[in-house]
Order: C-alpha cells, then structure tokens, then sequence
C-alpha cells in the first residue's frame, strides 16, 4: 500500500451542513417561502455540497497517492477503551463517490423543480431531497462502521418517504412499508457484522470500528470471523442494493416520483451495498469463499433481472430491473477482486441511469404520467431532446464502445474471466446480450413504431421545459464522455479513475492486451446482437414479439411475472408471518398470556383490596386493641432483647 | 416501710383495669374514666419509684401528668357531648361512621 498523508480540512463539515441547513428550512419554512425560493435553496444546498467536493478533491490531487482528508464533528462515543468520533475521511473512494453523490443529485435536483413543479407538497419532497444528500453523505465520508451506519439508515429511512411520498394512495404507502422493512433484514445483516467485526478486533485488544484502523490491523482477525463478518455485511448490501435475495424492494419502489427513482433508486442510494463492500475490501479479500459468493450472486442477479425486464411493460419497472441487473455485475466485480472496477461502473451507471429515468420522467410527464410503453410509441418527433438523450443513455448502458458503460462494465467483465471462474464470465456476457435487448426494446417501444398514445393525450403532448432537458443533455453529455476517465490501461492517458482508486482499494491483475480485446470484442458483439435483436423485433418486424411470446408460453408467463418471486416470498415469508403474528401472537399470547397478566394484577389488587379494607371497621376501640396488640408486642420484644443481652 | 413493689403491683393492676375497661365497655364517659384510671396508675408508680429512688423527679412528673389529665379531661368531655348531640348515642360501637 502506498503511505500517504492525512491532512485536516475543515471544510468537510460545511459538506454536510449545507444540505442539513437545506432541510431545516424546507421542513420549517418551505411553505411560507414559496415555491422559488424552496427550489433555489435546495438546489444551492447541493450544488454548493458538490462544489466544496471538488476542492477537496483538488486538495487531495495535491497530496501524495494514498493520501485523504479528515475533518472531526464531535466525540461520540467514549466508553472504557472504545473511542468513536463522529469523523469525516476523504479518500479517494470517498471522493469518487461524494462527486457522484453531489454532482448527479445536484442536476437532479434541478431537474425536480420542473417535475414537481405542479406538486404542492414540494416543500417536503425537497426537505427529503436535501435530507437524502446528508445520508449519504455521511454514509461515503463516515471515517468509521457506526458512522457509516446512522447514513447507511438515514438514506434508507429517505427512501422509505420518498417512495411512499404520495402517501394517499395505499399502494404506494404499501410499497414504501415493503422497501422498508426488506432493508431491515438487510440492516441486521449490516448491524451484526458490525458487532462481529467489532468483538474480533476487541478480543485482540484493539478497540476501533474506524476503517484505516481495521484495515492496518485486519490481520488480527481469524479468517473464520472474516467469512462471517463478510456475509454478514454482504446481506446488508443485498437489501440496500436490491440483489437476490433481497431485491424484491425495488421495483416496486417505482411509485415514488421519478426524479427520487432517478436519485435514490438508481444512481446512488442502491449503489451504497457496492461502496461499504468495496469500503471493507480489506476485509473481502481475507477469505476467497466470501468474494465467490458476491461474484456469484451478483452475476446471477444480473441475469436473473435482466431476463425479467424483457417481458415488463412499464418503463420504470424495466428500468428498475435493468438497475438490479447493473448492480449485480458491480457485486460481479467486487467479487472477482475489481473495487475499483465496480466502483467505476457506479460512477457511469449514475450517469446514465439517472439519464434513462430522468428520460422516461420527462416522457411521463409528457403523457400527462402514462408509464405503460404499450401506450406509447412515435414519440421521437414530439420529444427531440428526450429522444436524443435517451438514445444515448441506452447506447452506453448497452455498453455499445465508446460509450461510458462500455468502459466500466469491460474492466469488471476482464476481471471476471480473470478470477477464473469462466462461467460468471459467461453469465456477464450473456447478461450483456440481454441488456441491449431489453434495452432498446424499452427505446424503441416509447419513441418508435406506430403511436398507441392514447387520442385525448394526443393534443396536450409537448417537450419539456428547459429546466428538465438542460439536466438530460448535461448526463447525456457525461454519459458519452464520462467513461473516458477509465480507459484500458496503456490507452492514451490510460486508466486514470483506476490509478486514483488504486491506494484504496487494491490492484487487480489484468490479461495481456490482445486477450482483453478478444474479451471486449465478445461482450461488445453479445451486446450488439441484442441491440439488432430489439430492432429485428420492435421496429422491422413489429408482429413478432407477440408469436415469440406465445410460441414461448410459460417461460413468457414467468417473465412477465417475474418468476412469480414476490408470490412466493408472499407464500413463504409474509403469509406465515400473519398467520403467527394473528393466530399465535395476537390470539393466543396476546388474549391469554399478555391480557391475563394484565387483567390478572388488576384482579389481585381489587380482590387483595376487598379483603383488607375489611379492618377498616370505624369502631375506635378495634383500632385501640390493634394498639395494644402492637404495644405488647413491643414490649414483649423488648423484655426478650434485654434477657438475652442483658 | 412498705415495699416498692407493693405501689407497682398496684399500679400494674390499676392499669391493666383501665386497659380493659377501655377495650371492653362501650360507653364512651366509661371507657373516659378507664383511661383517668390508667393515667393514675402510671401516677402512683412514677411517686412510688420516684420516693423509692430519692428524687423528686417522679413527683414533678405527676404534676404534668395531672395537668395534662385535667386539660385532656375538658376536651374529651367536650367531644363526648358534641358526639351525643349531633348521633344521639355515646356508644362507641354505634359510632363507626369512618368505616369501610
């Protein structure tokens, strides 16, 4: 590991302080304010968060490789030897991800003055807003796990309002109550670990939960710990990160508003599984079984999800599946050792996935808030910008060379085939195939072919303001370039976002040069032939999905229903949990065991009371027996203790 | 000269009488002179003790014994007739408005 130096810079506190001053005020007097004034402070929170990352990411530029920045708010906790500060750490994982945090928010946040412009609860939709950039904030610049973890909550927490942020309609307060007690499982996972990890380290003498700290001494942890450990926070990960078996959260968390979908459901809060795992690679990389099982998953998870977004016909849930799937290959290369490869992949996922679901928000709101794309269709002449932008967000997602998906997910493919286990390889590959099928099916089905827009839409149907299509040029424009920061190496300037991560979170070994082109040149080709597939289908021969999905029958049904998981996890999990909680807990604990104990104490003091008051008989000579019973009774001590004592 | 023990006989007794009448009668001017009785009987054993020891203490805490008696004498009877006009009974068994 490279030594760097760790500097103090105070102005990590005022990244926090600015978007916590932003909802203050938006929860206390965003309503008196007026709409202007809300948007421009909530706005300025985010940018000004994003400008301040970028001097410290100048600042840290400066340093030697391996350096960060740290700043402390206040002691926290300081029990016997266990010291935790409330601490801020700014390394180079830190700030790829605080610059992704921002700078996506911030142009999502200008994005969300035009879509919620007719909202009349903006108030609190940026209160979140803002209060969502401090969770996560705090979760990528928290110096250690417990820190970690009150972000790692707190955007969770976020998401649960956010979601359910049109609490009127039962459905989607519903949805927003699954999203929320799926990440708990998850948080168990994450909060276990902790204590774990915590315990290894404090039996060994060493009283930390801080990362650097861990890091240097995470030899002193047994390899068995380290597995347990591992898992553990691995299911924390799968919950925040909607991967199997926990991803069931996600695709309903749909109905929120789109720009949330956009922020929190795409580009960043769903990434925080990679991150903390790519945080704690000290400790992945102890036991090589614990990496296999987050290669494993997530390559199936990106299969998995990317099959099921073939058959759905809301673009959100396509696009939410299609999350799912691109997380699943970061855990893909997380697992097969490429931190920095994944973390790269989240950098050019936020562009263009924030892209895509700011597109399909601008075209919702075009259609007046139709998400079916069997309604849509022809759209490309009514929104050029939309049109323009999207088709490049589905080229890079596509990874179509280039384009900054290609970049990302061709280094985490390289190291896939690197790790050796061919067939998670394979599985990215096909993956690939399938998202330019999905994709561009997606693409084609909203802005090609016949319009099936329904006719009273018709008339009202309009591009959207410039304060929603100058957010989708400048991601279109980071989605076409911003892959370039991470070039194979040897390449002109060569892997430049690699290098900077390189102190944090390890090297990996890479082919030589003819090999990885062959390798890029296999995924680039599945994923072109899906690309020509969704073409073949959707545009030239427009009849033929409809024989393909009755030719496939059951596996079409499944699709579409996607592998019937949230029935069976209804079956499995939530059913039982009913049944126990209504039958042996609330009839049978409850009526009996709680009730009985309850009504049972307030039987014996009314029963007990009958019994006493009894002597209460008024009569004043009872009362003067009773005192000469007491005072006999003392004396008869008193004659006794003086015999025996004498 | 007659014993000490002979005057705290006595007073035992006297007082074991007053203990009893208060506990046994019902009428309330009786169970009041039960309780003159006891206060004599603890006044003849405090001057009996007091001449048996040589100190003029016992004497002196009759005389506040007495004059406690007389005061405490002219609130009780007080009490008793207020209790007869208001119930029309000195019974104390008749007077258990303070019961449960």
């Amino acid at each position: 590991m490279v030594n760097g130096v760790v500097v103090e810079f105070p102005a990590l506190k005022l990244m926090l302080l600015l978007p916590a001053l932003g909802v203050v005020f938006n929860l206390f007097l965003g309503r008196r304010a007026g709409r202007a004034i809300v948007n421009v402070v909530s706005v300025a929170a985010v940018v000004g968060a994003f400008l301040l990352a970028l001097w410290a990411l100048g600042e840290l530029l400066a340093l030697p490789a391996g350096s960060a920045l740290k700043a402390t708010l206040w002691s926290w906790i300081y029990v016997g030897p266990l010291q935790i500060d409330l601490g801020l750490r700014f390394d180079a994982l830190a700030a790829v991800m605080t610059l992704v945090v921002s700078g996506v928010g911030s142009i999502i946040h200008l994005y969300s003055c035009g879509y919620m412009g007719e909202d009349p609860d903006y108030a609190r939709f940026f209160a979140y807003m803002n209060l969502f950039t401090l969770s996560m904030l705090v979760l990528v610049l928290g110096n250690n796990l417990l820190f970690m973890f009150i972000g790692w909550e707190g955007v969770g927490l976020c998401s649960y309002l956010l979601i359910a942020f049109w609490y009127d309609n039962a459905q989607f307060a519903y949805n927003g109550r699954k999203a929320f007690v799926v990440n708990r499982i998850g948080d168990a996972g994450f909060l276990l670990g902790i204590f774990a990890l915590a315990a290894a380290f404090a039996s060994r003498g060493l009283w930390t939960l801080d990362f650097a700290a861990m890091r240097e001494h995470i030899s002193l942890v047994s390899s068995a710990v380290a597995t347990m450990a591992g898992l553990l926070f691995f299911l924390g990960a799968t919950g925040k990160s909607a991967q199997i078996p926990l991803y069931v959260w996600l695709p309903d968390a749909m109905v929120g508003p789109t720009p949330v979908s956009a922020l929190i459901h795409a580009a960043t809060m769903v990434t925080a599984g990679v991150y903390m795992v790519a945080r704690l690679g000290f400790l992945y990389q102890l036991t090589p079984a614990t990496m296999e099982v987050v290669a494993a998953v997530g390559a199936i998870t990106a299969f998995f999800a990317a099959t099921v977004a073939l058959a759905q016909s809301d673009i959100k849930r396509v696009l939410a599946y299609s999350t799912i799937s691109q997380i699943g290959y970061m855990f893909l290369g997380a697992g097969a050792g490429a931190f920095g490869a994944a973390i790269f992949h989240i950098v050019t996922h936020a562009f263009f996935k924030a892209l895509l679901f700011l597109g399909a928000g601008s075209v919702m709101h075009a259609l007046g808030g139709e998400q079916d794309m069997s309604r849509m269709g022809g759209l490309r002449r009514k929104l050029p910008v939309t049109h323009a932008t999207m088709l490049v967000a589905t080229l890079a997602i596509t990874a179509v060379p280039g384009f900054s998906g290609f970049f990302s997910k061709d280094e985490i493919l390289e190291a896939a085939y690197v790790s050796g286990h061919y067939w998670l390889w394979g599985l990215g590959v096909i993956t690939a195939g399938l998202t330019g099928l999905y994709m561009f099916r997606l693409f084609f089905l909203t802005f090609y072919g016949r319009s099936r827009v329904e006719a009273a839409r018709l008339p009202r149907l309009h591009e959207s303001p410039a304060v929603m299509t100058i957010p989708l040029v400048i991601l279109a424009l980071l989605s076409l370039g911003g892959g370039w920061i991470g070039l194979p190496a040897g390449m002109l300037w060569g892997d430049r976002i690699g290098e900077f991560l390189r102190p944090v979170v390890g090297q990996v070994k890479s082919v030589p040069g003819l090999e990885a082109l062959a390798l890029s040149a296999v995924a680039s080709a599945a994923a072109l032939s899906g690309l020509v597939l969704a073409f073949v289908f959707y545009v030239a021969a427009p009849g033929l999905p409809e024989r393909a999905a009755a030719w496939s029958g059951a596996l079409y049904r499944a699709l579409r229903e996607k592998y019937y998981v949230d029935e069976l996890y209804d079956f499995l999990v939530t059913r039982p949990l009913f049944f126990l909680s209504d039958v042996a807990f609330d009839r049978v604990i409850d009526s009996y065991a709680i009730e009985g104990l309850v009504d049972g104490a307030a039987a014996a003091a009314r029963g007990g009371a009958a019994a006493i008051r009894r002597v209460e008989t008024g009569n004043v000579q009872h009362y003067a027996l009773t005192y000469l019973c007491g005072a006999l009774a003392v004396l008869a001590y008193c004659l006794y203790y003086s015999m025996r004592h004498g | 000269m007659t014993p000490v023990s002979y005057y705290l006989v006595l007073g035992a007794a006297l007082f074991a009488i007053g203990v009893a009448g208060v506990v046994i009668r019902r009428n309330l001017i009786v169970i009041f002179m039960s309780i003159e009785v006891m206060l004599n009987a603890v006044n003849l054993t405090l001057v009996a003790l007091g001449r048996a020891l040589g100190s003029t203490d016992g004497q002196v805490m009759v005389f506040f014994v007495m004059t406690v008696g007389a005061a405490e004498a002219a609130v009780g009877l007080a009490l008793i007739l207020a209790a007869f006009r208001s119930r029309h009974t000195i019974k104390a068994d008749e007077l258990n408005l303070m019961r449960w």
